[in-house]
């Protein structure tokens, strides 16, 4: 009488005798939907589990067949050339290290200054121009970058007669890095309080002082973490790069010679790739460059986590 | 020693006569000690009361004090906070909520929430809406899920506003309409107890109006927990009412417990005075 | 650079420009060399941007003089013949695509749904970046890996086994090499799933939990909770996501490259050769004539069509979610 669990009794009240079949179904089909419920938790536990492993099996794989080959001969030589059968001839990726050098060197060069600027005017401007160079810089950046290459092989090469160089590679890696570090600066320039940048102006000084002297520093750590994960993106680009800057085997730091970078010498390494010692190279070189990247990829990360960890 | 003070009433409707005390009928949920923790540190210490079945009962007290941490706890919600911990013992019926006896999510369907906003799911319609808790349940009968809407939808006094847009989204109707919503979808399954936190906080003085009256009506049928900030709402919906307030370490303690009309008009201890006539909270 | 002149046309400068007042002038004259320098650089930009595409466009004029329509209905592509039909070439981005996508979407999801309800709260950031850091790894390591190290594996062991369980059913007929679209498809799926995980744990994130404790206090399992509740609710995030993916997807060229066999007829089973836009500009470049680049450039044209119109949906639907969100 003074329990009303709807169960027992014998109720003439629909209430409660609806109450009781609900309740009754739903303890009978409980254990049914405890152990989906458990199982497909599991499914997605798992999932995770493999996803996570792609990456430790793409390491194991490159430090298992590419770490063997590393020597200071690796960075110190140019390969020897592909007649040599000998494994310890085996020469190094000098040429297709100073070409990355070479190649990103140009790219930052240019991309940084302008990345920037744009990023700022994006930051402190809200109309149309500034709109439309947002939507710009996304599309751009979804861009499969192989287009940029042969952007630069159409206007340099064949409208303007000049010759493979890695000058014409680091001008298509340009264009991959320009929108990445406008639109990571962007946000870091938005993230410099109005406080301050009033405070300058309240002071008399200039836009232009306060945005050098006063925003841009404030904001330099933010700009740091855009141009870190740009390289890192550019720094991997293999596709751009084999419409324009040709090819070479003697490491040369001049930007209007033929150059050769590290993603393109796994690249032939591995099409070459009938012998082992091609394939040496390819396997060194991508441990090497994923070393190269995943670091900057990370100090990028921590970066920003540490930076949001001070804002807050 | 201030048992002597007369206290103004709130709503000036409330007859001095003899209360009838709740707490004597049927009773439907029994609390005996409960206490919340969040990660070691109290936040409801050691209430003890029972919920009479059928009537309306109103958990009030200042902010901070606990009242929502403790109606989480009737429906073991707090399961899925971390570092949430529930101790003592909670009966429905006989069973305690918190033993092995009785699964979680059994638990959840036999003692239905309403929240502070209206929470309705968007991507469904309000059909799907109402009949989501059944469907959670296992019934799959169309048969039941029409009725079981139908009474639902009339007991929360929408039914004439929905029946003939059934299939469109939940966020077609006003926020007032919303929380009827949500209001028909915790009682679809037809829980023994409902949980209301603050149901209307987030609703202007019409909705609430037309959301106090369902609550005399619903209690027909379901035996109803609200927590309110509202004095007024305290005492023109409810039969009994819990006083809780925060201790000196920050914990919620229950002051007071008595039927409505007993202690908006004669409390027993001095600061639920104060606190009903507005000297803190 | 020239600031003066830019300085002029540039749109927000006129009224700090013209600002009247012996005082004022000196610092209206540097905040127009400001103004000048940000909108100058900019411009910059949106003019190398008209060019990269006007340059593609006007590249491709004479192939499609040549070729006309035949050069997306075509079915032969042979530079040799002058036969420049991208039937097969588009019928490879797809399909591609289309395995990266039947593969990764699954996985990614549930992958997220796990980073936001069962990881620990302080591990969900490290978490993502250990998958996120996969979308790091250069294309050509993943081509690599696949040329390198699955195709030889899956002639040996993978197609043998999924023609004698399938019965060679058509999609698995017929004989197989090492690279193929199938492999090809798999090392995409690889490749986007980064995307996927990162898009989609955002808008599992976003959904209000007031939204999950409704399930639950009506008798939803965790599971009902999730999958009737928060992932619909995340439905617009998570599609953004997977166009996004999906831009990626068709768009990559050389890890495609490396594994997809270079075969340029329209397939006929997974389990053969075949090629893609994207890849087709990096395997068909060397030594070919004036009219075979310009062909590639209308291979561009088209992926920049479609990339482009992809990855824009993609980020629009993102928008849309996150705006949903904060409403
Ligand atoms: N998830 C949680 N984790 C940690 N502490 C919590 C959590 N939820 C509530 N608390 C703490 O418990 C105490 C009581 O909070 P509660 O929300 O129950 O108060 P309330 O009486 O409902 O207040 P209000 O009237 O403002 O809604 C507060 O001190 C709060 O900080
Ligand atoms: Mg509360």
């Amino acid at each position: 009488m003074s329990v009303t669990t709807g169960i027992g009794e014998l109720p003439a009240d629909p209430i409660l005798e609806r109450r009781a079949l609900i309740q009754s179904i739903a303890r009978g089909s409980l254990a049914r939907r405890a152990v989906v419920s458990r199982l497909m938790l599991g499914v997605c536990g798992l999932a995770f589990l493999a996803a996570s492993t792609v990456l430790v099996w793409i390491v194991y794989l490159l430090v298992a067949k590419g770490f063997h080959w590393i020597s200071i001969n690796f960075f110190t030589q140019d390969p020897l050339t592909p007649t040599v059968f000998q494994q310890n001839l085996l020469g190094g990726i000098r040429n297709a290290i100073r070409g990355s050098i070479v190649i990103d060197g140009i790219a930052l060069v240019i991309a940084i200054p302008v990345g920037i600027v744009a990023g700022h005017l994006l930051a402190v401007s809200e109309n149309v121009f500034a709109n439309a160079v947002r939507s710009t810089a996304e599309v751009m950046t979804g861009l499969p970058s192989i287009l940029f290459g042969i952007f630069v092989y159409e206007f340099m090469i064949i409208r303007f007669h000049s010759h493979f160089s890695g000058f014409l590679g680091g001008l298509a890696l340009t264009m991959i890095m320009v929108p990445v570090i406008m639109k990571a600066s962007e946000i870091s320039f938005r993230a410099v309080p109005a406080s301050i940048r009033e405070a300058g102006l309240s002071l008399g000084l200039s836009k232009g002082v306060v945005a050098t002297r006063i925003v841009t520093p404030a904001a330099a750590p933010g700009l740091l973490t855009a141009v870190l994960l740009a390289t890192s993106r550019a720094v991997g680009e293999t596709a751009p790069l084999i419409w324009v800057i040709g090819n070479n085997y003697v490491a040369t730091w001049s930007p209007y010679k033929q150059q050769t970078a590290i993603p393109i010498a796994i690249y032939n390494g591995i099409l070459n790739g009938a012998s082992p010692l091609q394939q040496a190279y390819a396997w060194g070189s991508a441990l090497f460059l994923v070393a190269v990247v995943l670091c900057m990829n990370l100090g990028s990360r921590l970066l920003a986590a540490f930076l949001r960890r001070e804002r807050h | 020693m201030d048992s002597a003070i007369t206290v103004p009433t709130p709503s000036g409707a409330m007859t001095t006569g003899d209360v009838e005390d709740p707490r004597l009928g049927a009773i439907a949920m029994r609390l005996k000690d409960v206490s919340v923790s969040f990660h070691g540190r109290m936040a409801v210490r050691d209430v003890s009361f029972e919920v009479p079945d059928k009537r309306v009962t109103a958990l009030i007290g200042p902010s901070g004090s606990g009242k929502t941490t403790l109606l989480r706890a009737l429906n073991r919600l707090h399961d899925v906070t971390r570092g949430a911990k529930v101790e003592g013992e909670i009966l429905l019926g006989n069973t305690n909520l918190y033993s092995r006896e009785i699964h979680p999510t059994l638990t959840r369907m036999r003692v239905g929430m309403v929240f502070q906003r209206p929470n309705p799911f968007p991507t469904m319609s309000i059909f799907d809406n109402v009949v989501s808790g059944l469907r959670f349940n296992g019934v799959r009968k169309r048969a039941v899920l029409n009725e079981a809407a139908e009474s639902a939808l009339i007991a929360a006094a929408l039914w004439d506003r929905v029946k003939d847009r059934l299939k469109m989204h939940a966020s077609s109707l006003s926020g007032g309409e919303q929380q009827r919503l949500c209001i028909a979808r915790a009682l679809a399954v037809e829980p023994e107890v409902l949980l209301m936190d603050e149901p209307t906080s987030a609703l202007d003085p019409v909705s609430t109006q037309r959301i106090e009256e369902l609550l005399s009506e619903l209690k027909a049928r379901v035996s109803i927990v609200i927590v309110t900030h509202n004095m007024q709402q305290a005492a023109r919906i409810s039969d009994l009412c819990v006083f809780l307030l925060m201790g000196d370490d920050g914990a919620g303690e229950q002051i007071e417990v008595a039927p409505t009309q007993k202690l908006f008009t004669d409390p027993t201890d001095r600061r639920t005075l104060d606190y009903i006539q507005g000297r803190f909270g | 650079m020239s600031t003066g002149p830019i300085t002029e046309s540039a749109p927000g400068v006129a009224p700090e420009g013209r600002a009247p007042g012996r005082v004022k002038r000196p610092r209206a004259r540097s905040d127009g060399a400001y103004w000048g320098i940000l909108y100058g650089t900019t411009l910059i930009f949106v003019v190398v941007c008209a060019t990269f595409l006007v340059t593609l466009v006007t590249s491709s004029f004479s192939a499609w003089g040549h070729s006309g329509l035949g050069l997306i209905t075509g079915t032969t592509w042979n530079p040799d013949k002058q036969l420049y039909g991208a039937l097969p070439l588009i019928i490879g981005t797809l399909v591609t695509s289309a395995i990266a996508l039947v593969l990764a979407v699954p996985l990614g999801v549930l992958v997220a749904v796990a980073l936001v309800h069962l990881v620990p709260r302080r591990l969900r950031t490290p978490m993502s970046s250990f998958v996120e850091l996969l979308a790091a790894v250069p294309s050509v390591v993943f081509g690599g890996v696949g040329f390198l190290v699955l195709a030889p594996y899956f002639q040996q062991h993978f197609y043998p086994w999924l023609q004698s369980t399938t019965h060679s059913f058509g999609p698995f007929s017929g004989t197989f090499s090492t690279t193929s679209i199938l492999l090809a498809g798999i090392v995409l799926f690889v490749m986007v799933l980064p995307t996927i995980v990162a898009f989609s744990r955002d808008a599992i994130a976003i959904v209000p939990e007031e939204q999950i404790e409704g399930a639950m206090s009506l008798g939803a399992t965790r599971w009902q909770t999730l999958w009737k509740v928060v992932l619909p609710s995340a439905r617009t995030g998570i599609t953004g996501a997977v166009t996004l993916a999906a831009a990626r997807a068709l768009g990559e060229t050389i890890a495609v490259a490396m594994v997809i066999g270079n075969y340029f007829k329209v397939p006929h089973s997974l389990l053969q050769g075949g090629t893609t836009l994207a890849s087709a500009l990096a395997t068909q470049w060397d030594g070919a004539t004036t009219l075979t680049i310009s062909a590639l450039g209308a291979l561009a044209v088209i992926l920049i069509a479609i990339t482009a119109g992809v990855n824009y949906a993609g980020r629009s639907l993102l928008r849309r979610a996150n705006q949903g969100a904060t409403l």
